[in-house]
């Protein structure tokens, strides 16, 4: 094991009630209840959370830089999907 | 921009009448999305295509940062039990606390570039990658700790500043935290020596001396004059580096100047004085020699700070081990439970699944 690193967590920090995790980075630790405590040792030293949540790296399934084209694209075609596609008559509130 | 280099680079081999294989085209294309990416100043995320060149030369940069801030905790620790006060105590403990994160931080980013934590203490220990040669010089007074903290947390404070718009990602954001946190650092410093400027004659004698013996050492922080310096302009093309190591000195020797006044204390160098038509300061020449000596081995304390960080390393393997040991009789006994609040404990039995990092790659 000495020679061996210990898996990797990403760590997210919810900086206060009401906001969601963030992404803060990440950290090696043996288990989670000790990622846990690392994390909060090194990435709530000021008070920056109020809540931690520790990942296994290797849990994590992301998309593929390579394939950001083709797997965004459906988004950009749709400018329906925005307000501002609409067009309303002047002088019309709240809408 | 990217989302055309990369749509280019799936063009098939068979559209094509230039007999150049898909392989060419493809590293091509990505060379060609990497350069838009830092032109357009856009950040380079970890699973981007990156130059070979560009990814080494990361990962010697932030190792070497990584180190220095783990090597750096060693001459304040030196001051730890024999600070003055209880609130001097405190302090110096979170300052050398931070120290440590720092570096924690600078490694996880390394990491994200396909090495791993293994890998960069071997070669830290083994003195394959280096760290700052300023932690190569004694803390010989507690005034030392006031010098560090001003002039050598002030020094990579100017360093740092334009590394948070570096264009790797994960050195960026490391960066932006430990500037956040580098700034007490500083402070603390400054108002040490402030207090032993305006203490006793003694004290004061005792701040002057840390300022003359931290002064030269802090201006070599900032490397090689800019036509010697071998990696710089690369670095710089790549927006890795945003300034010159000249233009950094000049800026810190300009912030300083007025700081020293403010302490009522002074600095080392009698050729030190304000230049109208350049609008800066001048001042005297650095000994590169004492650097280069310093960089080779041969400075005061580098057998020392070598020797102390890989016991501290062996001596910690038993705990490392227990630890693992620990992980390995848990996991699996337990059930994970769903929901929000349930992190798992899935990883502990993945003890050497070798992961970069940034929901990266894995390594082979």
């Amino acid at each position: 094991m000495t020679d061996t690193d210990w898996p990797l967590w990403e760590v997210f920090v919810r900086s206060r009630r009401g906001l969601s995790h963030t992404h803060a980075g990440s950290l090696h630790a043996p288990d989670a209840e000790l990622a846990l405590r690392n994390a909060r040792d090194l990435y709530t030293r000021r008070g920056e959370g109020v809540s931690l949540w520790v990942v296994p790296s290797a849990a994590i399934t992301a998309s593929s830089p390579d394939e950001k084209d083709p797997f965004f694209e459906p988004a950009a075609d749709k400018p329906y999907r925005h307000p501002t596609f609409y067009e309303i008559p002047e002088g019309v509130r709240h809408l | 921009m990217a989302t055309t280099a990369h749509r280019t680079a799936r063009t098939r081999e068979d559209d094509r009448t230039d007999g150049r294989s898909d392989e060419d085209v493809l590293a091509s294309a990505y060379e060609t999305a990497f350069d838009a990416a830092v032109a357009a100043d856009e950040r380079i995320e970890p699973r981007d295509w990156m130059p070979d060149a560009y990814r080494s030369t990361l990962v010697r940069q932030i190792a070497q940062h990584a180190h220095s801030e783990i090597i750096g905790m060693q001459p304040e620790a030196n001051w730890i039990t024999r600070a003055p006060s209880l609130r001097r105590k405190a302090i110096l403990m979170a300052k050398v606390q931070d120290e440590a994160g720092h570096g924690l931080y600078l490694y996880s980013a390394a990491e994200t570039l396909g090495t791993s934590r293994e890998e960069l203490l071997d070669k830290l220990h083994s003195g394959r990658q280096k760290y700052s040669s300023i932690f190569n010089y004694p803390t010989l007074t507690w005034a030392d700790v006031g010098a560090i903290g001003w002039l050598v947390d002030g020094a990579a404070i100017t360093n740092q500043v334009p590394l948070c718009r570096c264009s790797y990602g994960p050195y960026a954001r490391a960066m932006v935290r430990i500037c956040k946190e580098e700034s007490f650092h500083q402070r603390q410093g400054y108002e040490l020596l402030l207090t032993l400027s305006r203490g006793t004659p003694e004290q004061h004698a005792m701040a002057q001396d840390a300022v003359d013996r931290w002064w030269w050492p802090s201006l070599m922080m900032f490397g090689p004059p800019d036509d010697e310096s071998q990696h710089s302009a690369q670095s710089m093309a790549w927006k890795i580096k945003r300034h010159s190591n000249d233009e950094l000195r000049q800026r810190f020797v300009d912030i300083c100047v007025p700081q020293a006044e403010s302490l009522g204390l002074t600095l080392p160098d009698p050729e030190l004085r304000w230049n109208e038509e350049r609008g800066h300061y001048d001042f005297g020449p650095i000994d590169w020699s004492e650097f280069k000596q310093v960089l080779k081995g041969n400075g005061p304390c580098n057998e020392q700070r070598m020797s102390r960080r890989r016991r501290a390393h062996e001596e910690g393997a038993w705990v490392r081990e227990a630890a693992a040991a620990y992980a390995t009789k848990h996991n699996g006994a337990e059930t994970t439970s769903a929901g929000e609040t349930s992190a798992g404990d899935t990883a502990a039995g993945r003890t050497g699944t070798a992961h970069t990092g940034e929901t990266g790659v894995r390594r082979a």
